[in-house]
């Protein structure tokens, strides 16, 4: 510790060099922050699948429904613990833009198959028995400062009619990570109201297995069993059909890592060359402290911490920075499922920061430590 | 008592025998120093002097551990320098040498006290005894009204001073004084010289001055001549003694 003047002295010898480096750490680091949570908003559905749930949806497309007739004769396959059903219902509240996700859902099951989305006992009942009746997600209700009791009225694209819900009740999710966005109605008020031909069809089934370790053979035994019939299946596990649906919107992660990349080898040239002029601009005071019986070691560390210093004063400049935008709510009004930055995401931020103050004062902190004393003071 | 003939035996402070160092510029290769031998006893003040690419700095810098010689050696306080690796030099230079460069060379991000503190950092003492002796150094130097200014708050003499402050402040076993009055004017140079003078009679400091000033040779009690790579006779014949240099 004896050296920390030494080094702090050194860091601020050009204040304004020394802020535009840490600036570019920051804005650099910021952007990490941002990719993460966009990137985070498009995964966390895989990260937090269940691991005994499986999919089964229309092998031709998921906007193919299934009859409702396969929920009793998949139940009946053995390792099967529940089921539910759910269908899609493009509803638009007062303008295209508040898009949020609506499910028409089995109301016996739905809380069997997705325990970790938790609505509160008097308010499920309420819902039971209300055929109008909603449960929307905290984030959602949130969104829109709904509140219990309020009336909510959707426009279906599809289906003719006024669509209004009275809002029984308000879902949370354990876990942080879990997506508090949707809106449940039951799925027998669709049911009476869509035209005879649409009767009987479903979106997609939902099961729950006894055993993860099953999943496998469960999901081929039932895309088997329907196999050659008007509606064939395509099983697979929660974590794969998320990620499939990720993967239907590009590949976010290329994307991400890409612009990523670029940033972050943008910055380690900026703070490569400003540690090389710093170290070069310091050729003699080096010499001097070698000369005085500093060792070369010293004098590599010594430039590797005053870089490893810039790295993190500007990589938590900027992570925190992020984190504040995040909690400042989300900007694309809900169009992500999740805007927040998880821990995780901060500690590879600083991973990445560190690891760029490391490269970038690699190279000068090696020059300095093979400067040869007689040489340096030469040019002087 | 200094000699140049390298007939004494190993009771110098500083022995040097034989001493070659060649560069190789290019397809030349330059003799700088050849054969070069000479005894400086502790207490000993000498001055070498002598045209620009003699040899001067380049034997300063054998000495003093900064560089190592083609061939010859180098005992120091009975250590043989010659032959230590890099970072055992290192060591014995923090121990043993005190620098004087001729452009001062202070940390300018660093207070006078905190550039005098430097070689103290790597020894084992206190804070509370580094500042004492940061403190002294800096009495003895004159500057104790100083020790929070930076280099750029300071005249070229004071800047010296600090230097050679820092030079003293581990009490080395000598001092290596690289034309250290060749960026100040006279009045700061007599007293830069008078302050080595102090340094070498009440502290008995063993000092080796490289200059082209006559008028600060003098201040030395034996001044040597470097030519063409030979140390040869000394320019003030009051130093010189039958055999060698007294």
């Amino acid at each position: 510790m004896k050296f920390r003047g030494l080094i702090f002295a050194n860091l601020f010898r050009k204040k304004i060099r020394f802020l535009l480096t840490i600036g570019s750490f920051a804005v650099a680091l910021f952007l990490f922050g941002l990719l993460a949570v966009v990137r985070g908003a498009f995964s966390q559905g895989v990260e937090v699948a269940g691991a005994d749930r499986l999919v089964v949806i229309n092998r031709v497309s998921i906007i193919q429904p299934l009859p409702l007739s396969y929920r009793e004769r998949i139940l009946q396959l053995r390792g099967v613990k529940t089921i539910t059903f759910a269908n899609w219902f493009g509803g638009v509240y007062q303008d295209e833009r508040n898009f949020f996700p609506q499910f028409a859902i089995d109301i016996e099951n739905q809380r069997k198959v997705y325990p970790e989305l938790i609505v509160p006992e008097d308010q499920w009942q309420t819902f039971v028995k209300d055929r109008q009746g909603t449960i929307v997600g905290a984030a959602t209700a949130k969104r829109f400062g709904w509140k219990i009791g309020d009336r909510i009225p959707l426009k279906s694209s599809f289906l003719p009619g006024p669509w209004e819900f009275n809002l029984d009740g308000i879902y949370h999710g354990q876990r942080r990570q879990d997506d508090e966005t949707q809106f449940w109605f039951q799925w027998n008020y669709l049911e009476e109201r869509v035209p005879d031909r649409l009767k009987g069809q479903i979106g997609w089934y939902v099961l729950r297995v006894e055993n993860p370790d099953d999943s496998v053979r469960i999901a081929k035994q039932i895309d088997q069993l329907f196999a050659n019939s008007p509606y064939e299946t395509r099983t697979e596990t929660e974590k794969a059909f998320a990620a499939g649906w990720v993967k239907q919107m590009g590949n976010i992660e290329f994307l991400i890592l890409s612009i990523g990349g670029v940033v972050f080898f943008t910055l380690l040239l900026v703070t490569g060359n400003t540690m090389a002029i710093a170290v070069r601009e310091r050729t003699a005071e080096l010499a001097v402290l070698k000369a005085v019986g500093f060792s070369d070691r010293f004098v590599l560390l010594l430039v590797l911490a005053e870089s490893l210093l810039i790295a993190i004063l500007g990589g938590a400049l900027g992570l925190g920075l992020a984190k504040l935008f995040t909690l400042g709510g989300d900007p694309t009004r809900g169009l992500l499922p999740f805007f927040y930055l998880p821990l995780k995401a901060i500690i590879s931020g600083l991973g990445v920061a560190l690891a760029v103050g490391v490269a970038s004062g690699l190279l000068p902190a090696v020059g300095a430590m093979r400067l040869r004393v007689v040489d340096a003071l030469r040019r002087v | 008592m200094v000699r140049v003939d390298g007939g004494r035996g190993s009771s110098s402070l500083i022995q040097v025998r034989g001493l070659d160092k060649k560069y190789q510029r290019g397809s030349e290769e330059i003799h700088v120093l050849q054969g070069l031998n000479l005894d400086v006893d502790k207490g000993d003040f000498v001055a070498f002097m002598g045209p620009s690419g003699s040899g001067k700095t380049t034997l300063l810098n054998l000495i003093g551990g900064l560089d190592v010689p083609s061939a010859g050696s180098i005992t120091v306080a009975g250590d043989e320098i010659t032959h230590m690796s890099r970072s055992k030099l290192t060591e014995w230079r923090a121990r043993h040498v005190g620098f004087v460069f001729q452009m001062y060379n202070l940390i300018p991000v660093l207070t006078a006290f905190q550039n005098v503190e430097l070689p103290l950092l790597l020894t084992k003492l206190s804070k509370a005894d580094r500042r004492k002796h940061v403190e002294t150094a800096l009495a003895i130097v004159g500057l104790v009204d100083r020790t929070d200014h930076y280099p750029r708050q300071l005249s070229g003499g004071q800047e010296q001073r600090v230097a050679i402050a820092r030079a003293i402040v581990s009490d080395p076993t000598f001092l290596l004084c690289d034309e250290l009055t060749g960026d100040l004017d006279r009045k700061s140079a007599d007293e830069i010289m008078n302050l080595i003078q102090r340094l070498m009679k009440e502290f008995g400091k063993t000092v080796l001055m490289v200059t082209h000033d006559p008028v600060v040779a003098q201040r030395a009690d034996v001044t040597l001549h470097l030519e063409k790579g030979v140390l040869v006779e000394a320019a003030k014949p009051e130093g010189v003694t039958a055999g060698g240099l007294a």
